[in-house]
């Protein structure tokens, strides 16, 4: 049996006593792009929190990659990776030394950094720059090769294109359907209407810390041909 | 837990040695300390030999509460702390790796602050095996305590001010102990300093016990 990427049943997560998560009722399959939108306080960046484990649901049900999150919310994080509004690099260390840290901590493989840094854009001199001596840009760039090279089974994308330039987005966007055409699910949360449109599948608002509508994504890609779309 | 503790330590001691943090500000800290109880006891020469190995410890604990608030403010800065949690890695392996970490800069600071302490207070040398053994079980006290308490104060804002407060009085029987038995080591006391190890092996054991088994839910709550 196959089990959903995603299947939250009246979750409930709190920020100290403040429910970010009151209710949430959220399924999302394997192989599959959700958008999530919403406005700003609306419990968006709370839920892709709680999808990676981070944010604890204290309440109703909450499974992510077959793992139960209530029970045990540490149980997936190695499978899942999140790209949120902070890059979590470490400044002192080279781009280099941050991707292979991320890579290793979590179990994976070395070969794959090199890999990943090429496919950003992130070799020669600027491999061995120091994070802090970075752009906002290039920052997010080493955290979306951190994603690349953990080779995650779910992407967790916090508006991914936020300090991007036009390039980089097109690439962000390839990057993404490439990790589906893989089996890689992706949850993103963007205000970048017409990119976030075009590539999920589904739309999901949410507000209040509820999900209040599920549609389709005007102009995404149906299931199938996602996949075919490779990075460049 | 060995390879995270490992993986832990060599990112920490890395990034220390980019920053040069512990080289350029910790280090000449621990040495205008030792110069300022230079100073107050200049003027009774036998007093300064005799406090020696109480100044000496006490310049560590001061230098042991910024190691440690160093290594957690690293956590802190861009979501790291996220990252580390993300990664799946052992907690027990992050704080023995932590621990680890800032127990290597303190070492660091001990043969510093020992070389000083022979220079400006005129100290002798009695029993270098003791003297050893006290600043390795002292050192994995200080380590250890101070990771636990670092992990409790790292998600508070008034985490600069509030671990001092924390740790100061927690380490208080690593002072007594450490200072008895380096009075020992040093020829200043008649005391057998070897019974100190018991207390300071027992207390470093205790805090890595306690970091092990507890470091996971401390650092969920962080």
């Amino acid at each position: 049996m196959v089990h959903p990427a995603i299947r939250f049943r009246g979750a409930v997560a709190l920020v100290g006593r403040f429910p970010v998560l009151a209710g949430v009722d959220l399924d999302v399959a394997q192989g599959e792009i959700v958008l999530l939108q919403g406005p700003n306080g609306a419990g968006k960046s709370s839920l892709l929190r709680a999808c990676a484990g981070l944010l604890p649901v204290v309440h109703g049900c909450a499974e992510v990659l077959g793992a139960d999150l209530v029970a045990d919310p540490r149980s997936v994080r190695r499978r899942v990776g999140l790209l949120g509004h902070s890059s979590a690099l470490y400044d002192d260390l080279s781009v280099r030394e941050n991707v292979r840290f991320a890579v290793r901590a979590s179990g994976g493989s070395r070969d794959g950094v090199d890999d990943a840094l090429a496919t950003l854009g992130l070799t020669g001199r600027l491999a061995g720059t120091p994070v802090g001596g970075l752009s906002a840009g290039q920052r997010r760039r080493v955290a979306l090769a951190v994603l690349v090279a953990r080779n995650a089974e779910l992407w967790l994308l916090d508006e991914p294109h936020a300090g991007l330039d036009a390039e980089h987005r097109d690439l962000l966007d390839r990057l993404v359907r490439s990790a589906v055409g893989k089996g890689a699910t992706v949850v993103l949360a963007s205000h970048e209407r017409d990119r976030a449109h075009a590539l999920a599948g589904r739309v999901v608002e949410v507000s209040g810390g509820v999900v209040n509508a599920v549609t389709p994504a005007p102009g995404g890609l149906a299931r199938g041909e996602r996949g075919r779309a490779n990075v460049a | 837990m060995w390879r995270d503790a490992l993986l832990v330590a060599g990112k920490d001691l890395r990034v220390e040695a980019r920053s040069r943090v512990a080289t350029n500000q910790v280090a000449p800290y621990a040495l205008v300390i030792l110069l300022l109880f230079g100073f107050a006891f200049d003027s009774n020469r036998p007093l300064l030999t005799q406090a020696a190995p109480g100044l000496f410890w006490v310049a560590v604990l001061l230098c042991s509460l910024l190691a440690v608030q160093r290594s957690f403010a690293i956590e802190a800065a861009d979501g790291a702390r996220d990252g580390l949690r993300l990664s799946g890695l052992d907690p027990a392996g992050i704080f023995l790796g932590k621990a680890a970490a800032v127990a290597a800069v303190l070492v660091g600071l001990e043969v510093l602050l020992g070389a000083g302490v022979v220079v400006l207070y005129g100290t002798g040398l009695h029993d270098p095996l003791l003297l050893v053994a006290t600043a390795v079980l002292a050192t994995a006290g200080l380590g250890a305590a101070g990771t636990v308490y670092g992990i409790m104060a790292a998600g508070l804002r008034v985490r600069e001010t509030l671990l001092p407060l924390l740790i100061l009085p927690v380490v208080a029987p690593v002072l007594l102990a450490a200072t008895e038995a380096w009075r020992a080591a040093l020829g200043l006391s008649a005391d057998n300093g070897w019974r100190w190890l018991t207390l300071l092996g027992s207390f470093a054991a205790i805090y890595v016990t306690l970091g092990v088994l507890g470091f996971g839910t401390l650092l969920e709550e962080a």
